[in-house]
């Protein structure tokens, strides 16, 4: 395959940036994205050229260190993440604009790669249990419905990406915080500091610069994990809950 | 946004149904206009009731208007990183699935918010008074429907009104955590297309019906 990649190149934080392009001629289609940018990394690196900085750990798809908008969409065409996106989802001869994910959260460290510290401090604000609960209890002690265990797993399946925020048209990371809400809200354990962990959770969501949801759905349909949108609208009803009880 | 969008469209549809009355000739629809004036006298003063309605509208108007600028500023700010477009990428602009209705919420809503003004400037006060000005709120409506350019533009406005409530209802059940089931988001959904459709088509009735000379 034939591709030419038009991607996003700044040296640091305070660089203004710009889009770069190269051409590559012998593409396989069974490679990975982030296969296909190794391969012209080294090239560009035996040509003395500076590599395109780009994060990725695992490449297995669970880790959510990767991540990047490709063709104006987070994580490009398919619901996966980028790593496990391969180049038989693109053409022959295609144009492929790759970008790092933008909002003024995320600042970007170097060419695609970004801070995405402001998830930490958004969990770090409530989004755990804090009475120490030793090792695993007998799973027939606390009965947890089905309906509810399902979902709780189901928004606990958010791995920190940030697809989310990337793709929200208002930069908003309210999926991502509503999934830890979620988790947390619909199990025993998470109970007692309900209330308290809705409000400083979305507190700390402002406070680090994010947008607001106007309920588009673009953060689940770019979802790599497929974390509902109803998430939110549970953390609009927990935050409804708790501003009524006079928590804030 | 929510609260006091639900308490506007609660108010288009009693609007709505007033409309309506339009086909009830001359007499019903101007005592109708007149009774709304005089609806919980003696307790109330004249027009009592009207202005509580006028005043919860206003207020519901002013806290729509600065939450959507409030939050427009904030979400403005979360995104204009860099010089230019968001993404520099000219393609998907629409993104996975983003609709007509979600994109053109905020313009949709400007729109709406002068067309108010130049509404009631037109019916309420009757300073612009295409066709003629009157004292019957009945004449007032079909000299104002018989000029094409009165409908156009009344149509023009009621689709943006539509399209406002299409993404409008659905994300005010979102914000207030009706949405929590894949069945609750499609009941969310019929919803929403229900409320836009009823209001833009009952609305759009009587100026299309008395252009075309089916009333009066």
């Amino acid at each position: 395959m034939k591709i030419t990649i038009r991607a996003w190149r700044q040296a640091n934080t305070s660089d203004q940036g710009t889009m770069v392009g190269y051409e590559l001629d012998d593409v396989s289609e069974h490679m990975s994205f982030l296969e296909m940018l190794d391969v012209l990394n080294e090239r560009l690196t035996l040509e003395g050229e500076e590599p395109i900085a780009f994060d990725s750990d695992c490449r297995e798809g669970i880790c959510g260190m990767c991540g990047v908008v490709i063709n104006g969409l987070a994580h490009g065409p398919e619901r996966t993440t980028t790593c496990q996106l391969h180049m038989r989802s693109f053409n022959d001869g295609d144009v492929i604009d790759i970008e790092p994910w933008r909002s003024a959260s995320f600042p970007v460290v170097k060419d695609l790669v970004v801070d995405r510290g402001a998830f930490d401090r958004i969990i770090q604000a409530g989004g755990y249990i804090s009475a120490p609960t030793g090792s695993a209890p007998e799973a027939n002690n606390l009965p947890v419905p089905k309906e509810d265990a399902d979902r709780a797993f189901e928004a606990a399946a958010c791995i920190s990406c940030g697809a989310c925020v990337a793709a929200c048209p208002n930069g908003s990371a309210m999926l991502f915080t509503a999934a830890k809400i979620t988790h947390l809200g619909l199990l025993p354990q998470g109970q007692p500091e309900r209330a308290e962990r809705v409000v400083s959770m979305v507190e700390q969501h402002d406070a680090e610069g994010f947008g607001n949801c106007t309920n588009i759905g673009e953060c689940t349909a770019a979802c790599p994990k497929g974390i509902p949108l109803e998430t939110i609208s549970r953390l609009n009803r927990d935050l409804l809950g708790a501003l009524a009880k006079g928590k804030d | 946004m929510a609260v006091s969008g639900l308490i506007m469209v609660g108010y288009l549809l009693l609007h709505m149904y007033g409309n309506l009355k339009v086909f009830s000739g001359q007499a019903a629809f101007d005592e109708y206009s007149h009774h709304l004036r005089t609806l919980g006298e003696p307790l109330l003063p004249y027009e009592g009731l009207l202005w509580i309605i006028r005043v919860v509208l206003l207020a519901a108007i002013i806290a729509h208007v600065y939450a959507a600028v409030v939050l427009t500023i904030r979400d403005r700010k979360a995104t204009r990183t860099s010089p230019g477009s968001r993404y520099k990428s000219k393609k998907n602009k629409r993104g996975f699935q983003r609709s007509y209705a979600s994109f053109t919420l905020r313009w949709g809503g400007v729109i709406i918010f002068l067309f108010i003004i130049f509404h009631l400037l037109n019916l309420t006060t009757n300073d612009i008074a295409p066709g003629g000005a009157s004292p019957s709120p009945y004449e007032r409506v079909l000299n104002t429907f018989g000029e094409w350019y009165m409908v156009l533009a009344y149509t023009v406005a009621l689709l943006a009104v539509g399209f406002h409530l299409r993404h409008g209802v659905w994300a005010a059940g979102m914000t207030l955590g009706a949405n929590t089931s894949a069945k609750a988001r499609r009941n969310l959904n019929l919803l929403a297309y229900a409320v836009s459709g009823i209001i833009t088509i009952g609305f759009l009735i009587p100026p299309f019906a008395i252009f075309f000379g089916w009333v009066g």
